[in-house]
């Protein structure tokens, strides 16, 4: 599958690629498959979001898992601080990422 | 400590206005990311993996008590409750939000601090010598010189938009405790045979993907001559470094490729005609700025006893602390290390407890260090007990200043949306495997540094022990390098062979170790044992 | 053509800048172009009969133009000195405090915004070739 990320314009948080909106869960992306670039191109023009990319990534459990470490990473929050992170009460949310 | 005078003031506010206004057009839409970034970077402002993050410049790495609190407040206020100590002895917050930064930055502006020129291809915070003003071995006081050259650089027009960045080092003694020769200039102060104070330039230094250990290009640069060969060296490299290729874009390259010889020829010529434009401050500036950095009122008849019958008080003495210039007084290093702790990140309760205490006992002045530490410069002897135990209760004891828990770490892949490799994890790991003090202090002094990649934020080149991390086919992997210095004796480690997993690079470090254990003669550190036998043993042990 | 942003109290020069080569050749042209990466010292020679320099800024985060600037008006040029291609608000100041006085964005600028950023900072930390006394100076009642 493929998703749409980016960074936040106002707070900086990562964000994925709803199908029409944005949201800081990845449990709330959607594959969007061929159309990534046009969003891509309206998502730039709006001015929301900063440094959009595209991914490659799998479903995992019913949830999208990015292809990439980095992207991992970038999903769940810095893995030295799970107080952190979006599951700061899943011990297992770190082993998921590496 | 330097006090802004109204000019000073007036400078940071109007930045801070000018920083509102760019944040509000970026907001509105009137300009575009592309533009916007390199306006924020000059000001300390990243898009990091998770978030912005905002630098905070700390001067040559002094402070006072006010400015720390103030740190602290931000981390509060803004962020998640915490902040990073730099190698570059700055300050930067993870979490900060676009909106918000204007405000924060007005705080900071309330006790004389900002974020200008923490980031973008212009010249950045000039760094020193942590221990400056304390040290029994320096000829003077660095930082009058670091505070002109922070002046002359601030807004300075023509080098806004640099090939790349630009970093300033200022020492003032023989053993160089700001890994100088490693920076775009290296400063060191020195005395003439008429006994007049000068600097002697080194240029052309760096880590990052081609390491190089800077050349000297002038052995005395007069004080009045300061700023115009400063600005001669510059120029030379806003017109000719490269701006093809980002990786050939530092002056580190530039001087290889023109040859020291022919750059410093370029430099001088340039610096007879800049000489001719009357640039350089009066003589009475330097002077003025050197009376904020006098000596702090001694208690001359302090003592040197100190009773060392507390078993830990005497291990953290011996490790952590380091011999003042003034009789009675010694210099106590806060470790931001703690064993399976993240290197350089302090609680905002850590960072009011240290502001406090340099109040209550350093003369109000905290010093940031380029390995990530605290210094308290001016710690009266009989007060080093007392001291010791409120940093201990607030987890700030460790007693493991320059041992093999000690480490450089970037933020790596935990927070930089450059790295390849976490850093963090790995750096915790070995903390944990070396977790005994007693087998550290067996290893004695011991600087291993960590880079989650190539651009080497985490000085790896200059690690006894160094470790890259790399990306091969998205796995983290780590890359070994042995016999590194940023100090005095400066070299550039090399890689031993193909890289480890992030727990076969704990078992790695742990064989180098055994090896020089094994090896070593007489008082020898690692880096002297690897010096003498080279690679091959370690080789050996590593990969058989 | 693009507005010329002008600073000057003379008119901006509207005869269109040859280059380098073309100027130092057999040429009595007036207006000169500087591309990014030419040497500005080449002109030094022939600084009285030149009425425009523009400086080419192919994109805003080149910092040559910046040294080009000051080179010229080190060497005592004092005719129009034009910024053109990606120049932007927020490098005006830096530009003006390196000699130049006339301005051709490829996107307009406004002149209110400009006048803002030229008044933004009251006291400047370096001398440079704008007339403008650093502070170093006024503190010791220079």
């Amino acid at each position: 599958m493929k998703l749409l990320t980016g960074n936040d314009l106002k707070s900086g948080l990562v964000t994925w690629w709803t199908g029409k909106d944005w949201s800081i869960n990845i449990e709330d992306a959607v594959d969007v498959g061929e159309e990534g670039e046009a969003i891509l191109a309206a998502e730039q023009e709006a001015q929301r979001v900063n440094s959009a990319y595209i991914i490659d990534g799998d479903e995992d459990a019913g949830t999208p898992r990015p292809g990439h470490i980095k992207d991992r990473v970038r999903a769940l929050g810095p893995t030295v601080r799970p107080d952190l992170t979006l599951k700061p009460n899943d011990a297992s949310a770190i082993d998921k990422v590496v | 400590m330097y006090k802004y005078d109204q000019y000073d003031q007036s400078i940071v506010d109007a930045r801070v206005a000018e920083f509102r206004d760019q944040v509000e057009r970026r907001l509105a839409g009137e300009i575009t990311e592309d533009q916007f970034k390199p306006l924020r970077l000059q000001n300390g402002l990243y898009l990091q993996l998770h978030a912005y993050m905002l630098r905070v410049a700390i001067p040559y790495g002094t402070l006072n008590s006010e400015q720390m609190k103030m740190l602290a407040h931000i981390a509060r206020k803004y962020d998640r409750d915490y902040g990073h100590f730099t190698t570059r002895q700055n300050i930067q917050y993870n979490w900060i939000q676009l909106d918000q930064t204007p405000d924060l930055l007005a705080d900071l502006a309330s006790v004389e601090m900002h974020a200008i020129q923490t980031s973008g291809n212009c010249i950045r915070n000039i760094s020193s010598d942590q221990y400056a003003g304390a040290a029994a071995d320096e000829v003077t006081d660095p930082r009058p010189w670091a505070e002109l050259l922070r002046q002359w650089s601030t807004f300075h027009p023509e080098f806004a938009h640099l090939p790349r960045k630009f970093k300033f080092a200022v020492i003032a003694s023989e053993e160089d405790r700001a890994a100088m020769r490693l920076h775009d200039i290296g400063i060191q102060l020195v005395r003439n045979d008429a006994g007049e104070l000068g600097a002697r330039f080194f240029v052309g230094g760096g880590m990052g993907r081609t390491p190089m250990i800077g050349p000297m290009v002038r052995d005395f640069v007069a004080a009045d001559d300061l700023v115009s060969y400063a600005e001669a060296c510059l120029r030379v490299y806003n017109r000719y470094g490269r701006r093809d290729n980002k990786y050939k874009a530092r002056i580190k390259i530039l001087v290889h490729e023109l040859g020291k010889d022919e750059y410093t020829r370029q430099v001088e010529e340039e610096f007879k005609h800049i000489k001719t434009l009357n640039l350089d401050p009066p003589k009475a500036e330097l002077e003025r700025i050197t009376t904020f950095f006098q000596d702090p009122d001694y208690d001359k008849s302090a003592s040197d006893d100190l009773d060392l019958s507390d078993p830990d008080f005497a291990i953290w003495v011996d490790q952590n602390v380091k011999t003042h210039k003034q009789s009675g007084y010694a210099i106590a290093n806060i470790s931001l290390k703690p064993i399976g702790g993240i290197p350089g990140d302090a609680t905002s309760a850590q960072i009011d407890v240290m502001a406090d205490l340099a109040k209550e006992y350093s003369f109000d002045e905290l010093r940031v260090t380029h390995a990530q530490n605290i210094v308290l410069p001016h710690v009266k002897k009989s007060d080093l007990y007392t001291l010791w135990q409120k940093l201990d209760e607030a987890g700030l004891a460790t007693p493991n200043l320059d041992l093999i828990s000690d480490m450089i770490a970037c933020p790596g892949l935990d927070y930089c949306s450059l790295a390849n490799a976490r850093s963090i994890p790995v750096a915790q790991k070995i903390a944990q495997r070396f977790s005994d003090v007693g087998k550290q202090k067996e290893l004695g002094e011991l600087k291993l540094k960590i880079s989650g990649c190539i651009n080497a934020c985490g000085h790896h080149h200059a690690g006894h022990i160094g470790i890259l991390g790399v990306d091969r086919k998205g796995v983290e992997n780590y890359q070994l390098s042995l016999g590194g210095s940023g100090a005095e004796d400066v070299s550039l480690a090399k890689i031993t062979g193909p890289g480890f997993d992030e727990d076969g690079i704990v078992d790695a470090v742990e064989k180098a170790t055994n090896v020089y254990l094994k090896e070593r003669e007489g008082d020898e550190r690692f880096v002297d044992t690897y010096r003498r036998v080279g690679m091959a043993p370690f080789k050996e042990a590593l990969y058989d | 053509m693009t507005d010329i942003f002008s600073l000057r109290d003379d008119s901006p020069v509207s005869e269109a800048p040859v280059s380098i080569e073309e100027f130092l050749g057999n040429s009595n042209a007036t207006a000169v172009r500087i591309e990014v990466g030419e040497d500005a010292r080449q002109l030094l020679p022939n600084l009285d009969r030149i009425a425009m320099v523009e400086i080419s800024f192919p994109a805003f985060t080149d910092g040559r133009g910046y040294s080009a600037a000051r080179v010229l008006r080190e060497a005592g040029y004092d005719g129009e000195l034009r910024a053109q291609g990606d120049v932007l608000l927020d490098q005006i100041r830096y530009m003006h405090r390196c000699g130049f006085d006339s301005f051709a964005p490829e996107k307009p600028l406004k002149a209110d915004q400009v006048d803002a950023v030229l008044k933004r900072f009251d006291a400047v930390y370096q001398g440079t070739v704008d007339g403008q006394n650093p502070v170093w100076n006024l503190r010791h009642g220079n």
